[in-house]
């Protein structure tokens, strides 16, 4: 099977879905004559052209509520945020519109809208460019969330994010786009809200997702080296559908449960997965779940601090420990 | 402490930039091809049309106040030509949008008074079967879009439908309504600069009715007067037209469509117009404009009146006419009440559908699992 990297297989997906489909577009900031701010769409307007491969000015909400209402029209953009940190100036556009519109037309309008585009702290630009907003948007009924973690779920998830009919928002990760991983050259989707076991385990389950994932890889092998641990590492790769099965069957399985992400810890991701855990398995658990998040502050600017203000593995084993303890 | 009062912008009553009277006599715009081409079946037609909306919007202020509807309920009465002209004139490619005070478009586009009287007390009958309200009115089988309750947010979405028609190659345009308080939101100039750098088949009626809810467009938006020369900073064609009579409406409008139509170009219409209600149901209308102002308004400008005088004298109507659309309209929208009425409420489990279109459409094309509606 080709190693490619994260990038070349987001590009992947989006080069098959062109083909696929003529009413898929993709359109972004930088998207066409840049080659991507992030180098994601890298050649694509010499294959397809600029009719499918579109440059927008600055302007989110403007060229985001243009995709929104294209879509209700059967078009598929795929719009590219060069940061999701951007989302927020075109926050009304992207809930409001895209989230409620089916709902509020009784289900006789749907929106195939994708937005993607890094969601990530860890690149030393600061608070403004470092959001993570999978959990405010996650938590709108009519939004579906996926934050792929490897080259082979990026590729598998964004195309199947092409082919949903509801809006779905595909959060990467810029420290991600270089990691390679082997990823098929045929066609193939991950279906959104099936959860993967990235590592089985038998002493405490790890639930993570985007790159806290590749970060609870390195703790547990860490854990297993170092302490003679089995972690079973969960990577939710859907946060909106979330697979509440796999999660609980992990759980119910080792007993012990640690979360890991790189959001802020309030309102979180995990803060759900951690009700979820209590309501439905209450009896299996041995310990108190533990949780591991970035440190509650605006993403600070100074990189030493920024690497230890994210969860990194030395913290997820401090934590893990405990919950084994 | 020491505090020095704090000054509050003086109350200034909005006029348009016309004088309030209408000249006497028969619109100027009677002569125009798109009006010339109408025939006497269409004009009534078009008459009637309005007649519905003016009866429809009052019988709401009835059901309204036997508390019926809830939320807001943003009226049309006194706006009738705007959509009735504009919408007149679209063919089967052309698409409307438009932000709350979305009655009047959707019964022009062909909405049963059944379906909007039911969605306004949130009915299962209702056209968004009680999940929009007042606000948010939808038939996309008769390419309306709604029905938006963010104030300008539809712009990017209407500029989006004309990109959509655009791409795929169709003759058509949308139609996309805001309020004269819509043009100072950030997403309306980003809209403008989208259809502008595109050339996208947009049409942006600014519908000014003086007052973005109590506050005039003098206190609102700087340089007053002429909102649609906005434009020019984007190179945009613009037009102002007099709201009250409906055949300047069509007159002026058809060149926008044709604009959009054969040279796939955007076009900012500022059409004047006054609305006889409050800002919606809940303003009450004391505070911000002179009742002469209104009274004024109505006795020499009142759009439905005007074009009924224009089609008695031309003999397109008699008086017996009048009456029977006139109360044919009215019993209508009665029985719009009824119906409403009768229906029954949606169920809770109706709550959680609509969400997603796959929850909706179960079948082997999924492309999801998993939990998506949480307890």
């Amino acid at each position: 099977m080709p190693v490619i990297s994260y990038r070349e297989a987001l590009r992947a997906a989006m080069r098959e879905e062109l083909k696929r489909d003529e009413n898929v577009v993709i359109m972004g900031e930088e998207v066409a004559q840049f080659n991507g701010a992030y180098k994601v769409t890298e050649g694509l307007l010499k294959e397809f052209g600029p009719k499918r491969i579109v440059d927008t000015p600055i302007s989110e909400a403007g060229f985001i509520g243009l995709g929104i209402g294209a879509s209700m029209l059967g078009i598929r953009p795929v719009m590219e945020l060069m940061f999701w940190s951007f989302s927020y100036v075109a926050f009304d556009q992207i809930v409001n519109n895209a989230g409620n519109i089916r709902y509020m037309s009784g289900g006789l309008i749907h929106c195939p809208i994708v937005i993607r585009g890094p969601a990530n702290g860890g690149t030393n630009v600061g608070a403004t460019h470092s959001h993570t907003p999978e959990a405010i948007l996650a938590s709108h009924p009519g939004i579906k969330v996926v934050c792929p973690a490897t080259p082979y779920d990026a590729k598998g998830l964004l195309k199947a994010a092409i082919r949903d009919n509801d809006p779905v928002y595909v959060m990467e990760n810029t420290i991600l786009y270089n990691d390679k991983g082997e990823v098929p050259d045929e066609d193939y989707i991950v279906p959104i809200g099936v959860a993967d076991i990235k590592r089985e385990g038998s002493d405490l389950t790890i639930v993570a997702h985007g790159r806290a994932v590749i970060t609870s890889l390195k703790a547990a092998e860490i854990l297993e080296k170092e302490h003679g641990v089995s972690v079973e590492v969960v990577d939710l790769r859907s946060i909106r559908p979330l697979d509440e099965e796999t999660i609980l069957a992990s759980v119910r399985k080792t007993h012990r449960a640690l979360l890991v992400e790189e959001n802020k810890p309030f309102c979180g991701v995990d803060a759900q997965v951690a009700y979820l855990i209590q309501a439905r398995a209450f009896d299996d658990l041995d310990a108190p779940i533990g949780r591991v998040s970035s440190i509650d502050a605006p993403q600070i600017y100074c990189k030493r601090m920024e690497d230890l203000q994210l969860p990194h593995p030395a913290r997820v084993v401090e934590a893990a420990l405990k919950v084994l303890a | 402490m020491d505090s020095k009062p704090t000054t509050v912008a003086k109350s200034v009553a909005f006029t348009h930039p016309e004088s309030l009277k209408r000249p006497a006599g028969p619109s100027e715009f009677a002569q125009h091809p798109v009006n010339v081409a109408l025939t006497k079946e269409e004009k009534i037609a078009l008459y009637t049309k309005m007649v519905r909306i003016r009866h429809f919007e009052q019988r709401c202020i009835r059901t309204y106040q036997q508390g019926k509807i809830g939320g807001f309920l943003h009226l049309y009465v006194g706006q009738e030509a705007v959509a009735a002209g504009t919408i007149s004139l679209l063919g089967k490619n052309d698409h409307v949008i438009t932000g709350y005070r979305d009655h009047g478009h959707g019964l022009m586009v062909g909405m049963s008074m059944n379906e909007c009287m039911a969605e306004l007390t949130g009915k299962i009958t209702g056209c968004s079967q009680g999940k929009g309200g007042s606000m948010h009115y939808f038939a996309p089988d008769k390419n309306y879009w709604g029905g938006h309750g963010i104030v300008g947010g539809q712009a990017p979405l209407g500029t989006g439908l004309a990109y959509a028609l655009k791409y795929r190659g169709l003759k058509g345009c949308c139609l996309t309504y805001m309020g004269d308080g819509a043009v100072n939101q950030g997403a309306v100039h980003e809209a403008y600069n989208l259809a502008a750098l595109w050339d996208l088949p947009v049409i942006f009626v600014i519908e000014n009715n003086g007052y973005s809810m109590g506050t005039s467009q003098e206190r609102s938006s700087a340089h007053p007067g002429c909102l649609a020369k906005r434009a020019e900073g984007y190179g945009i064609a613009w037009d102002v037209i007099n709201g009250h009579d409906v055949y300047e409406v069509r007159a002026k409008t058809s060149e926008a469509v044709k604009r959009a139509h054969e040279k796939s170009k955007p076009t900012v219409l500022e059409i004047f117009t006054y609305r006889y209600f409050g800002h919606s149901m809940a303003d009450p209308d004391k505070t911000y404009r002179d009742k002469e102002e209104i009274k004024t308004y109505r006795e020499t400008k009142d759009p439905v009146f005007l074009f009924e005088k224009e089609l008695l004298l031309a003999k397109v109507l008699t008086k017996d006419l009048v009456e029977s659309i006139n109360q044919a309209a009215m019993e209508e929208a009665d029985a719009a009440a009824a119906f409403a009425d009768e229906s029954p409420d949606p169920t809770v489990a109706d709550i959680t559908k609509h969400i997603y279109w796959e929850e909706d459409n179960r079948g082997p094309q999924t492309t999801s699992r998993g939990t998506i509606i949480f307890e």
